[in-house]
């Protein structure tokens, strides 16, 4: 039997730093001292997250955990979130979501300040799998759901 | 192709010819489209009728007297006539043109269950239905406070039979059952299963978009009061569906949609309706689609319904014999009767993951919930990954797919 070696451009949505992501995803676990928490729901695929953050008086991101089963782009998203967002003002979070989103094709307004999207680059590719968009930014709708405090869960729609 | 394959492939494999939309290459690969439970592709006869129509033929039906209105009316009203025989219908009163499976069923939860529905009574549906025959029954029953049970299945995903025929009870005031399941494949045993309910008195509505294109449906033989399918499912265009009811019920069902064509006379003081099937079709019907699904019933006939269901039960044989041979792989749906389509989850590769990496090989495949989340929820999963065959598949698409998993793996491996 002979197999097809995939085109190279699939290798560009499943970088190495993705799969390592998917097959161990850090900060995975429930927290039990979260100041703040959400769901996240793609209504496409039924896909859960539930992410966790423990946000200081002064709105600085101590820490973040995930929980939940989704595909490998979802799960590491959320795992490389939990690792980026740490230690960062929620405000200066939400500012990498905006970047995030108009990187991937799905924010038209343009982002102040000189930010650099560092590691979250590895999901530059996904722009070209609009059927995938949703589960690369469904962990940051989920953190924008939790830091805005809103009683329903985030979805991508 | 090896010998014995070439005398496995029964002489429908020419039909593959037919279908301009496989013959294209997606990802520099030819495509192999394992997706035909979400929507069939049209065959050449199905598109040329629809264009000719439009072409030559279109005006709006029963109103006008000019020549184009006659030919549009004689159109739509043949594609009625050839539904009746296409599911042995005894009446053409009897076939009400929807836009689909879901408008038929709503059809008949907003104008036959919900002015006979009450708190107490139960709408019976089973653990097997698409959203489309579970929704519309929990908004009537929302609304008069009856209840929405499910009947059971078993890990095989087959309908437990002793705990529906138990569910018989004289609380239910209507069943409603999927012939065929969208997810796993499980052909129902619907004639032992509507002999029981009639024998109790509770009317039954068939769920058939996914039983039309693969067998012979005989709506006499079944004895059900309604079957609902959609012509995208069977070779015609979305936005044309069938609704079959017997005669005596839709008679006695107020109209559900108000509009042009489903009255006699009109005035501010109130309505005279039209008799049927005109009743159930206010507004200027998918007069094109009627023309399509016609074209391609007039194609299942042409090819033999019966041919078609023996060439997919070799190759879903052949597939479920192949996915099995995949270290990791896990079959969902293995009823002993069963349509060509088959779930499956991989270790370690969720289905979305999968679908992407096989659309990179040409290979389309379902992935997610299949709008069947009870089903998923049974399984404890949520989502699966399902090829879906057609009459236009092969061996070859198979093992396309085989392939196309095995790159999938290695890769997550």
């Amino acid at each position: 039997m002979s197999v097809a070696a995939p085109g190279s451009d699939i290798r560009e949505l499943y970088r190495e730093l993705i799969l390592d992501h998917a097959r161990n995803p850090r900060n995975f676990a429930r927290m039990q001292d979260a100041t703040h928490s959400a769901d996240g729901i793609n209504p496409l695929c039924g896909d859960k997250l539930k992410l966790y953050f423990r946000i200081s008086p002064e709105n600085i991101i101590e820490a973040a955990q995930f929980e939940g089963s989704g595909c490998a782009i979802s799960t590491a998203s959320a795992s490389m979130l939990t690792e980026f967002v740490a230690g960062m003002p929620t405000e200066l979070a939400m500012q990498y979501f905006k970047l995030l989103r108009q990187r991937l094709g799905v924010e038209a307004a343009a982002v102040t300040g000189a930010l650099d999207l560092g590691k979250l680059r590895a999901f530059e590719g996904v722009r070209e799998y609009p059927s995938r968009i949703k589960c690369a930014t469904l962990a940051w709708h989920a953190m924008k759901s939790a830091i805005n405090k809103e009683p329903e869960p985030a979805t991508t729609e | 192709m090896s010998v014995s394959k070439a005398a496995q492939d029964n002489d429908i494999s020419v039909c593959r010819a037919d279908f301009p939309c496989l013959q294209q290459e997606i990802q520099a690969h030819p495509l192999v489209y394992l997706d035909s439970a979400a929507s069939a592709q049209m065959p050449a006869a199905v598109i040329d009728a629809v264009s000719n129509y439009q072409s030559r033929d279109h005006a709006n039906v029963h109103r006008g007297v000019h020549t184009l209105s006659h030919r549009a009316t004689e159109a739509f009203e043949n594609a009625r006539e050839q539904t009746r025989a296409f599911i042995g219908a005894q009446s053409r009163n009897e076939i009400i043109f929807t836009r689909g499976t879901t408008e038929s069923i709503n059809l008949v939860a907003q104008s036959f269950l919900r002015p006979r529905l009450q708190a107490g009574d139960q709408v019976l549906i089973t653990y097997l239905e698409h959203h489309s025959n579970i929704v519309p029954w929990q908004l009537v029953c929302e609304e008069s406070g009856a209840e929405l049970v499910a009947a059971p299945i078993n890990e095989s995903g087959e309908l437990l039979l002793d705990d529906l025929f138990e569910l018989l009870t004289e609380r239910v005031k209507l069943l409603a059952i999927g012939h065929v399941s969208n997810a796993l494949g499980t052909i129902n045993p619907l004639e032992t299963i509507i002999a029981r309910a009639r024998d109790n008195g509770i009317p039954v509505l068939v769920d058939g978009a996914q039983a039309v294109p693969h067998m012979n449906v005989d709506v006499q033989a079944l004895d059900c009061d309604f079957y609902a399918f959609s012509g995208h499912k069977m070779f015609a265009p979305t936005g044309i569906g069938v609704l079959y009811g017997r005669e005596t019920l839709l008679e006695a069902m107020p109209p559900w949609q108000g509009g042009g064509d489903m009255i006699l006379e009109v005035s501010f003081a109130g309505t005279t309706f039209n008799s049927l099937p005109y009743k159930f079709e206010a507004g200027t019907p998918n007069i094109s689609g009627a023309v399509g699904l016609a074209a391609a019933m007039q194609y299942l006939d042409s090819v033999g319904l019966d041919k078609i269901a023996r060439h997919e039960a070799g190759l879903l044989a052949y597939m479920t014999a192949r996915l099995g041979e995949v270290e990791g792989l896990t079959l969902v749906g293995t009823a002993r009767q069963k349509a060509s389509v088959q779930s499956f989850v991989m270790d370690g590769i969720h289905s979305h993951d999968l679908g992407t990496i096989l659309d990179h090989q040409g290979v389309a495949i379902r992935t997610g919930h299949h709008c069947a989340m009870p089903v998923m929820a049974f399984f404890k999963l949520s989502g699966t990954a399902r090829a879906s065959l057609a009459l236009y598949n092969n061996e070859d698409d198979i093992d396309r797919l085989i392939d196309a998993i095995v790159v999938a793996k290695r890769m997550f491996g």
